[in-house]
């Protein structure tokens, strides 16, 4: 009897758990845009999941005889002055450039949230301790910082992706914090603390999700910019290491032909601009779906 | 106007409580020294004008600051230091109603996930079934329609959110509850509801209110004792009647001429007080109300005692003879 209600409990919840992800999960995609924006991504990264089958040729095949061609039938995005197929190159890049620049904004945004929710939590001297550490952090310009990890932990997917999200977690902590002073004087918080809701209860259950829409954004945002951070990096002989295609890297590579052939330029650069704004979409209806004042 | 007898151990007990803040300026004696009881089933009322440190004796009284020196004696035991697993035990039966009902709520947390909270916390409901019975239960208990379990607080106006933080206090059914000023931000006719909520749960339940606010014909309505303070000292205490009928520090005096008058024929008698409120930053020894005081005499600028002049009349004045 009462290991059958045990069952029946555990059961309950995992179906009222789920149930709550899961209208938060259909919430997000509840509106046009949001909804655009999930399909554009799922279509981007299934067309780079499955390159090898509509790259239709090997991304590092040179052929000088057509290099730096135009946009035809053949080269659906034309070649580059190596004469490699630009289409097979984005559709290949994407992987690491999605990767780097989804994985590396999250890094940097879950380490500046998590500062700034302490900080602003704590307040007093953890606070300084912790903003002060900050502001010499960002006072070091974020693509030397970036330089400077990456040499020290050497070439790599995952060191590219710390050296990438590191110059950002200052920004992240002072915008949340920020946001924590407007709101750490309500009562709500100490009546959490009347209820016996441990420290962490309160940062992350109580006051997060009340200050999480700016780094949502911000962060959704900034993953255009991180890929193209990551460019900074193999441009340098860092980070992702050429003949292996990227976006960012092939924007630097064309940037010498911006007059002559801007086709070289214009399509990664297209392939960063819609990644960026599908994200966005999607960011802006999870911030929504997040935001009870904005239910039906 | 309730009359109640107490008698027995008290339930609450309050001894030399002190809160200081350190600001750059020194140090701000926000309570000073403060001394009260409070027994099961009483409702003791404290009023002053803002910033006279009623909120902060309350939320230090159910350890939500550290008091600086003194002791909080909860049915005998001291519970101004306790820790960890006994503070939770305290936690339990000591609860606190806000102000403001809009920011008491944590806006994204729907009704019953805020009422289930404290619940939740305590372990003492297993099941889940149990749990969304005593939340039910809760809610009904002040007056929220069931239909509301899933509502946001932004969705209610202030007397129903009002309504949900005094369920969350009451979830755990504590002894003792400090109301922050319940009422002071709902409309008059919402306060008049509130009120008598309160006081229904009381009579039902038993437990001691403190009843911090500064709406006098709210105190009056309410409170079974009542204290007055002035910049972080009590001034006056006795039982409500007395009060309003025999009152005898000067503070208290010119505090209660500010109640409107309704009779035309016998128009309000204002004592007006002139001067500047002293400042609760390292403030002099003697009485801190003598720089506006009417009476004030040399007497006055030594430390003040609270007397007891009659039975359960304290009153903190070295001319109460004289004046009266």
């Amino acid at each position: 009897m009462m290991a059958k209600e045990k069952i029946n409990e555990t059961t309950n919840k995992k179906r009222k758990k789920q149930s709550r992800f899961i209208s938060t999960f259909k919430r997000v995609f509840e509106t046009v845009p949001a909804k655009t924006g999930g399909i554009l991504l799922i279509f981007i990264i299934a067309l780079c999941v499955l390159a090898p089958v509509f790259a239709g040729c090997d991304p590092n095949e040179m052929d000088m005889a057509n290099a730096l061609a135009k946009p035809s039938l053949q080269h659906l995005c034309g070649t580059d002055n190596l004469g490699r197929d630009q289409w097979a190159r984005i559709l290949y890049g994407g992987r690491y450039s999605l990767a780097l620049g989804i994985i590396g904004s999250l890094f940097a945004a879950v380490g500046g949230t998590s500062l700034g929710v302490i900080a602003g939590y704590f307040g007093g001297q953890t606070e300084n301790l912790i903003m002060r550490f900050c502001d010499v952090w960002s006072a070091i310009p974020g693509t030397l910082l970036c330089i400077v990890i990456s040499t020290a932990l050497g070439p790599g997917f995952f060191n590219t992706i710390i050296a990438l999200s590191i110059g950002a977690v200052p920004n992240g902590a002072r915008m949340t914090r920020g946001q924590i002073l407007a709101e750490r004087t309500k009562e709500y918080l100490e009546a959490a603390e009347a209820m016996n809701c441990s420290k962490v209860s309160i940062m992350f259950k109580h006051l997060l999700p009340n200050v999480i829409s700016p780094t949502i954004v911000g962060t959704t945002m900034g993953i255009g910019a991180t890929i193209t951070q990551a460019a900074t990096l193999s441009y340098i002989g860092l980070g992702v290491q050429p003949p292996t295609p990227e976006w960012g890297a092939m924007l630097s590579a064309g940037k010498s032909y911006v007059t002559s052939f801007p086709h070289l330029l214009l399509y990664p650069g297209i392939a960063i601009g819609l990644t960026t704004l599908a994200i966005n979409l999607m960011g802006d209806g999870l911030r929504d779906a997040l935001d009870p004042k904005l239910r039906k | 106007m309730k009359k109640k007898e107490f008698s027995g151990s008290p339930l609450i007990e309050v001894k030399h409580l002190k809160k200081y803040f350190n600001v750059p300026a020194g140090t701000n004696h926000a309570v000073d020294d403060v001394s009260f009881t409070i027994h099961k089933g009483e409702t003791l009322g404290v009023v002053g004008e803002s910033g006279c440190g009623k909120s902060t004796l309350g939320r230090t009284i159910i350890r939500l600051l550290e008091a600086t020196d003194g002791q909080v004696l909860l049915e005998g035991k001291d519970i101004t230091h306790v820790q960890g697993e006994a503070l939770k035990k305290v936690r339990e039966q000591v609860q606190i109603i806000f102000q403001d009902p809009y920011s008491s709520l944590n806006p994204r947390l729907d009704i019953s996930r805020t009422i289930k909270e404290p619940l939740k916390r305590s372990g003492r409901f297993r099941s889940r079934a149990e749990l969304m019975k005593e939340t039910a239960e809760l809610m009904d208990l002040v007056g929220i329609d069931e239909r509301l379990r899933e509502a946001y607080p932004h969705e209610l106006d202030g007397g129903r959110r009002q309504r949900v933080g005094i369920a969350r206090a009451l979830a755990l059914r504590p002894k003792f509850i400090v109301c922050d000023e319940p009422v002071s931000a709902l409309d008059v006719s919402i306060q008049a509801q509130v009120l008598n909520l309160l006081m229904d749960l009381q009579d039902e339940m038993g437990m001691a209110y403190m009843f911090v606010t500064h709406d006098l014909s709210v105190v009056r309505h309410i409170s079974d004792n009542i204290c007055v303070m002035y910049l972080g000292q009590l001034v006056e205490k006795c039982s409500t009647q007395e009060l309003f009928s025999n009152n005898l520090h000067p503070y208290t005096k010119a505090l209660l001429s500010a109640i409107p008058s309704t009779d035309v024929h016998n128009p309000m008698k204002r004592i007006q007080l002139k001067g500047e409120i002293a400042s609760p930053i390292n403030p002099k020894p003697g009485c801190r109300f003598a720089s506006r005081c009417p009476h004030a005499a040399d007497a006055c600028r030594e430390p003040q005692q609270l007397v007891e002049v009659s039975e359960n009349h304290f009153v903190s004045c070295c001319r109460v003879a004289e004046i009266n």
